[in-house]
């Protein structure tokens, strides 16, 4: 343990603990981690720590009163919008569909989907706009899709894995009409678009980022799926393992 | 190739649109606030004067917003969060030196927590240990504690966490190494690793 290269693997654990590694140096970890008891122990103590600081260490959420009074400091436009929930969630499909038309007959889906995914997520994320089910039940929320899609979404009870259903909801998008499951890890939402992959969609599995929220795609069978959350990118690649 | 018209009708609209644009504010505030409250209960241990704290860094975030040019929205509201609350105790350490607020602390902590077990042994021992935690995080050095609570509570990004502290990436390294090593006793008793 006073081995000059530990000290150098120190920093290189704790960022692999941290999800910060890229794949190559992550190996390097593992490997070193593999023939030194000692780091092998700091790599599992790491970890606790980690885990009981994200388990224990009190998230607060913002009361009530500031809620109200931010929603009152902001630009008076958002306000009217909000206080009229019901004709605005119409008026937003509305031109949801409309949307998307024009942006399917323009664009190529490849370049902005990112980003409409992440708009999709963070739109989702207003108040009352999460799910249109509410279900923590797999058994409720895909006979739910039935009927108000021409394909069915397969959905999965993840809650073994620590990735609690929540509910789903339909998402507009460009091209095509997306099931959206809701799913959350600790505080964080994870939204899971699935829609029938199209003709010039790409394939194969890709990932970034985009405001701050981490997104991954892939397909399985004739689908298309995207992760969307502010989960880190390591636990939104687990989460996704769990489908490919 | 000029930006076609659609595109510009686009921004009138409620609707997400790509984010060669930037976000509006609302969709930035909103879906942040719980966190951005919680890093303001973290940094001023007050749960009145985090609320001052978020409120002044939204309205500091509103005239600030039309300088923002994209990029990581969380990482810049919780920079202006993180600064706010560090303004506002050096301010309020000029007022008065000691502290009342802390009795105020205590009970409404318990009322706000997140995730409460519904069962009340298991709720009594989760207190405990989170008591135990957090008389650990509040003997830390303050950059020290920052950086453990923008990486573990707020799970922020190592470079998301540099953009708000301010720091390089390197030393966000560090301070959280050190941030840790100070409380490695609470998972385990033994050697040290440095």
């Amino acid at each position: 343990m006073t081995d000059p290269s530990c000290t150098e693997m120190h920093l290189l654990i704790q960022a692999d603990v941290d999800g910060e590694l890229e794949p190559a140096d992550a190996a390097r970890v593992a490997q070193h981690v593999e023939r030194c008891p000692s780091c092998a122990r700091l790599q599992a103590d790491l970890s606790a720590l980690s885990g009981r600081l994200r388990d224990e260490a009190t998230r607060y959420n913002a009361p009530m009163q500031l809620r109200r009074a931010v929603l009152n400091q902001l630009p008076q436009r958002r306000r009217s919008w909000l206080s009229r929930p019901v004709l605005a969630t119409g008026l937003s499909a509305g031109l949801a569909v409309a949307a998307s038309l024009t942006i399917f007959a323009v664009l190529p889906r490849a370049d902005t989907m990112p980003e409409w995914i992440v708009a999709a997520h963070i739109r989702a994320l207003q108040p009352d706009h999460l799910v249109d089910v509410v279900s923590t039940e797999q058994h409720t929320v895909k006979p739910w899709f039935a009927g108000r899609l021409p394909f069915a979404p397969p959905v999965k009870d993840l809650s073994g894995l620590g990735f609690l259903l929540q509910g789903a909801r339909l998402d507009s998008l460009p091209g095509s009409t997306a099931a959206t499951l809701v799913y959350k890890r600790r505080q964080h939402l994870i939204d899971l678009f699935i829609w029938p992959t199209g003709e010039n969609e790409p394939r194969g599995r890709s990932s970034g980022v985009r405001e701050g929220y981490n997104f991954v795609r892939w397909q399985t069978g004739e689908m298309t799926f995207w992760a969307v959350s502010d989960l880190n990118m390591k636990e939104l690649d687990e989460f996704a393992s769990h489908w490919r | 190739m000029d930006e076609p018209a659609w595109r510009l009708r686009w921004r009138d609209r409620k609707h997400p649109r790509p984010s060669s644009e930037p976000p509006r504010f609302e969709d930035v505030v909103i879906p942040n606030l719980d966190a951005a409250y919680s890093l303001a209960r973290w940094l001023v241990r007050d749960p009145v004067l985090a609320e001052d704290v978020v409120q002044d860094s939204v309205a500091r975030g509103l005239s600030y917003f039309a300088s923002f040019r994209g990029g990581d929205a969380r990482a810049w509201l919780m920079r202006i969060v993180r600064n706010t609350a560090y303004t506002s105790l050096s301010a309020r350490r000029k007022v008065r030196k000691e502290q009342e607020s802390e009795t105020l602390a205590d009970g409404d902590e318990a009322l706000s927590a997140r995730d409460a077990a519904p069962d009340p042994e298991q709720a009594l021992l989760r207190k405990e240990q989170a008591e135990q935690l957090e008389k650990a995080l509040a003997m830390l050095p303050a950059e020290l504690r920052e950086c453990l609570i923008l990486k573990e509570v707020e799970e922020l990004s190592y470079k998301e966490i540099a953009q708000v502290t301010g720091i390089p990436i390197g030393t966000v390294m560090s301070r959280l190494w050190r941030a840790r090593q100070a409380l490695m006793h609470l998972v385990r008793s033994g050697e040290s690793h440095d």
